[in-house]
Order: structure tokens, then sequence, then C-alpha cells
């Protein structure tokens, strides 16, 4: 009985947690949109509901009443796996988000290291996808983009480290609180705008979108994926860009802590700050989305691996010994 | 206490299973998939008895980048399922001796292993590591991996410098005939040096010289 009972309260939390997420992340699909289409002098999606905000609930509908084909030569297990592994890969990582210094599903010791582990996973959809389909759009688009997550990876990896280096904790909460003097876009800010970059290569946005380059790999690995399971693939990928937004904000924006210690700053909750923080890095996003073209594959791997790699590697070592000489590094007790 | 019990024999009935699986299917690509759940599950039940940061750096090496790349070999070279059974037979038979001793190898290996982690105090003389439980494991290890073992550290990470160093050599090729690009002279091409206005005379044209 007392299983059932942690079990249900369990299932309450999660479930308090997964369906603002899934309805931020419809909501975030049509900011992008409109966004996109305000720097190109468009209107963009503005006729289902107020300002269009129901746009993606009817896409949405109209994904789940289409008909699912699964091509006669796809590989059908692994085929029906890759999208449902994407969007679970992408939502699993908000366990361990804190929203407020208390408001956190898991707060495990080392959450850093967790929400690194699953975006490091969220390739297999991808290579899933593109193997399965057995057809050579979506096999290019699936060894392009597994080449591309595992460089960015490295880079990212770095970065994470630049910024333990600071804390001395893998906690996310601990990364927040250690943020309370200064945030660490200002001692870090070359890091920060190499995670952003790597960021948007991770998640395969523009101008890193080479996995699914419509003029020349159709629609990359999701070439033959329709209907519900394509709407999939499109929601995990949004819930993933929000994931390595939120990871930004608690990195280097100070997660939920507010900007000034004063009073009509300090009286708004935690969570409200980490929102505004996750919503300035996404709008950073879609305008990169629609002011930069994109990359070339080579241009891409030259970026990840002789430009982001070296750098964050001398900057680490530069951080570290800065701290060490002038004695700030993090204590731990032993 | 049960659902722990619970959980354990899950996870470990699992990566017992996927670990046959591996060896088993035909599929190569699909034992890859079997190898990578057979990460994970470990990597679970390394979480489970608390040592999270050996887990959590499992799923990040192995499954994040190590067996993307097995799964990347194994699908461009294309050896999906042996189809000639009769050839895979014989194959089979002629392997057995080898095979055998292999076996026999790592049987004797596991043993020694086991034994080894039963009789600890007998042999090992480094078994005065102080565990502090106060701190999490991550710092525990931390502790020990940069003080005491700082030297097998650095060695171990010098030998795969030199090993991905001599991977890149053997099937580095300097290939000719490629146009690369040149990222400085581009960025430094300047307007006077790379447009010129031509008065083009009538009925004879221009004559580019690159």
């Amino acid at each position: 009985m007392i299983y059932l009972n942690i079990f249900l309260s369990e299932i309450y939390k999660i479930l308090f947690l997964l369906i603002p997420v899934l309805v931020s992340v419809a909501l975030i699909v049509w900011l992008d949109r409109r966004i996109w289409a305000f720097v190109q002098k468009r209107k963009g999606p503005n006729v289902v509901g107020p300002l269009g905000l129901f746009q993606t609930l009817s896409d949405a509908l109209k994904y789940v009443f289409k008909e699912v084909i699964i091509p006669a030569s796809a590989n059908k297990t692994i085929f029906v796996l890759a999208p449902i592994i994407t969007l679970t890969l992408a939502l699993i990582g908000w366990a361990v988000i804190p929203f407020s210094d208390t408001m956190v599903l898991a707060n495990i010791n080392v959450g850093i290291l967790y929400l690194f582990a699953v975006s490091s996973l969220g390739v297999y959809g991808i290579i899933m996808g593109g193997w399965a389909s057995n057809s050579k759009y979506p096999f290019l688009g699936a060894i392009r983009s597994a080449a591309q997550m595992v460089s960015y990876e490295v880079s990212i990896g770095i970065i994470i480290i630049n910024v333990l280096v600071c804390v001395g904790s893998l906690n996310l909460n601990q990364i927040v609180l250690a943020q309370q003097k200064v945030w660490f876009i200002l001692p870090l800010f070359p890091m920060f705008v190499i995670f952003f970059i790597s960021a948007l290569a991770e998640t395969n946005r523009p101008p890193f979108d080479l996995p699914e380059a419509e003029s020349e790999l159709v629609a990359g690995y999701q070439t033959e994926y329709s209907g519900m399971m394509y709407a999939m693939f499109w929601l995990g990928e949004y819930a993933n860009i929000l994931l390595l937004c939120a990871l930004g904000s608690i990195l280097f924006l100070g997660g939920w802590l507010s900007p000034f210690d004063i009073y009509p700053f300090n009286v708004l909750p935690g969570v409200f700050w980490l929102l505004i923080k996750i919503l300035f890095l996404f709008i950073l996003f879609s305008i990169v989305k629609a002011i930069v073209p994109r990359y070339r594959f080579d241009q891409l791997m030259r970026l990840g691996w002789k430009v982001f790699l070296p750098f964050s590697l001398v900057w680490l070592v530069l951080t570290a010994s800065f701290l060490f000489f002038f004695d700030m590094l993090p204590k731990v007790s032993i | 206490m049960l659902a722990h019990t619970f959980f354990f024999y899950f996870f470990s009935g699992i990566a017992i299973l996927s670990s046959l699986m591996v060896t088993l299917s035909r599929n190569t690509v699909y034992s890859v998939f079997f190898l990578i759940l057979v990460f994970v599950s470990i990597s679970i039940l390394f979480i489970m008895i608390g040592a999270e940061f050996l887990g959590m750096i499992m799923l990040i090496v192995y499954v994040g980048a190590v067996a993307v790349l097995f799964l990347f070999v194994v699908m461009m070279l294309n050896v999906t399922e042996i189809v000639n059974k009769k050839n895979l037979k014989k194959k089979i038979i002629n392997y057995r001796s080898v095979a055998s001793l292999v076996g026999l190898i790592i049987l004797l290996e596991m043993l020694i292993v086991v034994s080894g982690w039963k009789y600890k105090e007998t042999f090992s003389v480094f078994s005065s590591i102080n565990i502090n439980s106060e701190i999490s494991n991550t710092h525990a290890i931390g502790n020990v991996l940069y003080t005491d073992y700082i030297l097998l550290f650095q060695i171990s990470g010098m030998i795969l410098l030199v090993a991905m160093i001599g991977a890149i050599t053997l099937t580095f090729k300097k290939k000719e005939n490629v146009k690369r690009q040149k990222y400085f002279e581009q960025i430094n091409r300047e307007k006077d040096s790379s447009i010129s206005l031509v008065e083009v005379e009538s009925d004879k044209g221009v004559k580019l010289n690159d």
C-alpha cells in the first residue's frame, strides 16, 4: 500500500511538471514561427485563436488524424521506436531542472551529468530513425547528425567543466546558488557564446540544421515519417531546445535567481525568473534561425573541432589557474 | 527494500538477457542496440548501489559516444544478416577449437576476478582507502584520483592520447587535387585587390586571367 501511495504521488508530481512543459512547447513553436515571420516582415500564424496562439494545437490535431505510413522496406520496430525515444529523452531531462530552491522533481547530486547524458543520448532517436527508414536521404541525414552531435557534445562538456570548476558541485541547485554574487555570464562570457552556438548545433537548429537540410536531403532523417510519428519528432526537437535553453540559463544566467536582490525583484517567485531567462534564450535561438544562412558540413566540423574545442580548453586552463592562484577555488569539506 | 530488490532483479535480468542477445542476434545493428541496452541497465545498477557518478559517466562515455561510433561503423559497413546458413555452420566448426580456448581463458579470468574480490584482504595491499560517507562519491573519487593515483590517471590519459594520434596518422591521407577553403585569404580579401573596373571595347570583350 505504501508503494502505491509513493507511486501515485510521484506520478502526480511528474504530470504537474510534464503538462506545463508540453503546453509551453506548443506555445514556443508558435512563438518561433511568429518571430521568424516578423524578421522577414510577414505576419506568421495569426488566424487560429487569439494572435494565432492555438495554431500548434490545430497542427497537432491534424497530425493525430493523419495516417501513419510505415514504408514497406523499413525496419518496423526501430522505425516506430525512434520518435518515441526522441520525445522521451527530451522530456526526462526536465526531471532535474530546478525551478526554485525547493521546486525540483529530483534534486540529485549529479544533476548536470544527468542532463549531459540525456542530451548526448538524443542522437539515438535520429540515427535509429535514419537507419530504419532504409532510404538514402534519411540515412545521410542520420550520419551527418551523429557526427555533428558527437562533436559538439565535446565542446559543451568542456564548457560545463568550466562552470563546474567555479562551483565545486555537480548539483544544479548548487550551481544556481553559486551565482548569487555574480552570474557566470560575466566572468565566463566567451564560454556563454560558445555554449549558445554549440547548443544550436546540438539541437540541429539553423544555421546547423544539416541533418534535415531540405535543399540537399529532402527532410533528412524525418523524410519517411508522417502523422503522429512526425509530430513526436517535432515535439521532441522543440522540447530539447527548451531543455538546452534551461541548461544555459542555469549555467550562465543564474537559474531561478532574480537579477537584483532588492525589493520589487525578489518578491517574484524563482519560477518566473527562470521562465523569463529560458524565453530570452529561446528568442535568441529563433532570431538566429531567421537571420543566419546554413553552414556547410565541413565548415561545421571545422568550427566544432578546430575552433571551439581548443578555445574552450585554453579557457578552462585559464579559469582553473586564475581560481588557483587567487585562492578562489570552491572549498570542499573532506 | 522490496522495491529495491525488485528493481535490482529487473535491471540485472535485462542486462543479462540483452548481453546474450548481443551475441545471439543475427542482425549486427540489433547487436549494437542490445549492447546499448546492456550499458544503460548496468549504469542503472551503478546508480542503485549509490555510485551515481560512475553510472552517469558510463552513460555519457559508453552510450553517448562509444556506442554511437559502433553503430556508425556497423551501419556504414552494412553487414546486416548472414544469409548463407550452411557456410555459417562450416565456419563455426572451423573456429570451434579457437573459440573454446578463448572461452576457457575468459572463464579463468572471471574466476580470478571473483576470487580476488573475495580474498581481497589476503592479496591486496591497497585496501587502505578511507571511505568517508559524509561526502558525495563524486568528491570521494576526485579526492583519491587526483592525489594518490595521479600518476596512473595521467598515464592512462597519455595512453589514450597516443592511441588517438596513432589512429589519426594511420588513417590520414593527404589528398591531392582537393579544393580546400582558405579561410584567412577569404576573410582578408579587400575590395581593391579583387574588383577592377574595366572599360570593355565593343566587339572585343575582356580576357579573364585568374
